[in-house]
């Protein structure tokens, strides 16, 4: 009996959402006092014994190019394989974009229940409950696993990774890989952005900047912190940014440190969104604007004044320190 | 051609979130009831932009709901879709949800199942999936552009950090979101057409139900906001360091 966590890796680097799901996994195998390992599909680069660190004593890796993108047919029914194999009871995935794609998928394979955008550790006092966000973060539900093989994914940025010591083995799972259905022809990534949804930092703009010629202000904030830069639904639908950007019910769900939302009036819509963010900081300037209401600081002012400065006061600070 | 649209029904996007009974059930009270937008927005609107450019493609809607769901399940036949089912039940469970659109998948023979990546009320994001697995299609996630020639879809998904261009031949899972398509409003013909297509009601198949939900919570309150004088930004850089500790 053991706890399986899935380590999700782009372009050989292993993500940062995997090692909070390794971490988490570890501390659910710590709780039941059982072991933790990790498996991983698909050629990486990145030193895999070294997230022992995180609470694993072993790794199960795949090693086939074949598996270096996610097709969730083939990735399912290895880590279901490698489940049976390896007689874990629990399996740990992130709530990312594979997540997504697989983990309910494997789930069903197996017959196993499934919490998906798990935010705490399991309840194991009477029975399996997880604690997940629904609702778009406005709430929470407890749900109970009946099934004996437990599938969670854990929502990206809810849970503390905690590096201490250790080394992992890496044990080679001998698995054939079927043929892909799925011909990949293009891979378009956005190289030196930060990916929306594993930024510790986000800055956002509304419709209160009035146009895609002043996004320069936004851009040189969120250079300065190193941060992912998002938007409301509006400034998405007007073309002003890419609509990946999108930040809200129906775009991209956010969970950052520290969210500062500028010129954008806090629709609920746009709430849903990101309202799991640690820190939210409004600038607006009208003081009725509804985002206040959620947020933890804030500034009551013009945008165009407001945020240059800011930018300025933090390079200062960072100077300093 | 055959496209299986998966719908659910959801509390509008501005609901007042609730619960009731010792707080294990959502309070329905004064909730108004809408297709689940990535239901609606985009797989169901794709697959009438199908059947616009195809005569020959059909569009059959499915939701797993009771008797309730059945002003959601019109007004997207209203949208478009020449016929739906309903299987009445009332379950929350993913598993037993996929199982009983599965079964009617694999009955029907469908070349295209589209499911939202999500619903807006639990947020799940497994119906596809579980679909796929039950039916043994190939699935794709986050899909943020859907192209169709004969039988071969080229898609672009969203991945980390950017997105994936890809082709598969039919038959295939789809969770769709922006960017898949546009929101449409039902005209009046139809929503009078609406009116006379077929619906059909199916008892749910046996299947297993594998959680179950134990209760709700609300997130504790904020404690309000601190506001910074616009003219003393330096005060909020060092909130933000020394006591958010979030730069």
């Amino acid at each position: 009996m053991s706890v399986l966590i899935f380590i999700d890796q782009s372009d050989g680097h292993v993500k940062k959402s995997s090692l909070e799901a390794i971490t988490y996994g570890a501390d659910i195998a710590k709780q039941l006092g059982i072991a933790a390992e990790g498996i991983v599909l698909g050629t990486v680069s990145d030193d895999l014994t070294a997230l022992g660190k995180y609470g694993i004593s072993k790794i199960h890796q795949v090693n086939n190019n074949a598996l270096d993108h996610v097709d969730a047919q083939l990735y399912a029914k290895i880590i279901a394989e490698a489940v049976t194999l390896s007689g874990a009871k629990i399996l740990v995935f992130s709530h990312n974009q594979t997540g997504k794609a697989v983990a309910a998928r494997v789930a069903a394979r197996l017959k196993a229940g499934i919490v998906s955008g798990a935010c705490a550790l399991p309840d194991t006092s009477n029975g399996f409950v997880v604690k997940k966000t629904v609702f778009s973060g406005k709430a929470f539900a407890n749900i109970s696993i009946l099934s004996d093989i437990k599938v969670i994914s854990l929502n990206p940025n809810s849970y503390q990774t905690i590096a201490g010591e250790g080394i992992a083995t890496i044990a080679d799972l001998n698995i054939t890989v079927a043929p892909s259905r799925i011909k990949v022809t293009a891979i378009n990534k956005v190289s030196g952005e930060i990916p929306l949804t594993e930024a510790d930092i986000v800055v956002s703009g509304g419709r209160g900047l009035k146009g895609p010629e002043n996004w320069g202000i936004l851009l040189d904030l969120a250079k300065e912190l190193g941060a992912a830069t998002a938007c409301s639904r509006p400034v998405g639908d007007a073309h002003w940014r890419p609509h990946h950007e999108h930040v809200g019910q129906t775009g991209v769900q956010v969970a950052p440190n520290l969210y500062i939302a500028i010129g954008i009036s806090g629709a609920i819509q746009h709430l849903a969104g990101v309202n799991r963010s640690k820190v939210i900081v409004v600038i607006n300037k009208d003081a009725e604007a509804p985002f206040f209401k959620a947020a933890d600081y804030g500034i009551v002012g013009d945008a165009f004044e407001v945020v240059p400065q800011l930018t300025a006061a933090i390079k200062k600070m960072k100077a300093s320190v | 051609m055959k496209i299986l649209v998966c719908i659910s029904k959801t509390p509008d996007t501005t609901a007042k979130i609730a619960f009731t009974d010792g707080n294990t059930k959502f309070d329905e009270a004064n909730v108004q009831w809408i297709i689940n937008p990535y239901d609606e927005w985009y797989s169901l609107v794709r697959a009438i932009e199908l059947k616009e450019k195809d005569a020959a493609v059909s569009i059959h809607l499915i939701t797993v709901g009771n008797a309730d769901s059945e002003p959601i399940i019109r007004k997207a036949l209203a949208l478009g879709g020449d016929e739906a089912i309903r299987v009445n039940s009332n379950s929350n469970d993913a598993y037993f949800i996929a199982t009983q659109i599965a079964s009617i998948a694999n009955e029907g023979g469908y070349d295209l199942i589209f499911t939202g990546k999500e619903t807006i009320d639990y947020n799940g994001s497994s119906i596809g999936g579980m679909i796929a697995e039950l039916t043994d299609a190939p699935f794709i996630s986050l899909a943020t552009k859907f192209e169709l020639v004969g039988t071969t879809a080229t898609i672009t998904r969203e991945i980390d950090g950017g997105e994936e261009v890809a082709d598969v031949i039919l038959p295939l899972v789809v969770s769709c979101q922006k960017g898949v398509a546009e929101q449409r409003i039902p005209n009046m013909r139809g929503i009078m057409a609406a009116r006379t297509k077929p619906l059909k009601v199916v008892e749910p198949t046996d299947a297993d139900t594998l959680s179950s939900i134990i209760s709700f919570e609300l997130p504790p309150a904020k404690a309000g906001v601190k506001l910074v004088a616009a003219d003393n930004v330096s005060e909020l850089v060092r909130l933000l360091h020394e006591e958010a500790k979030a730069i």
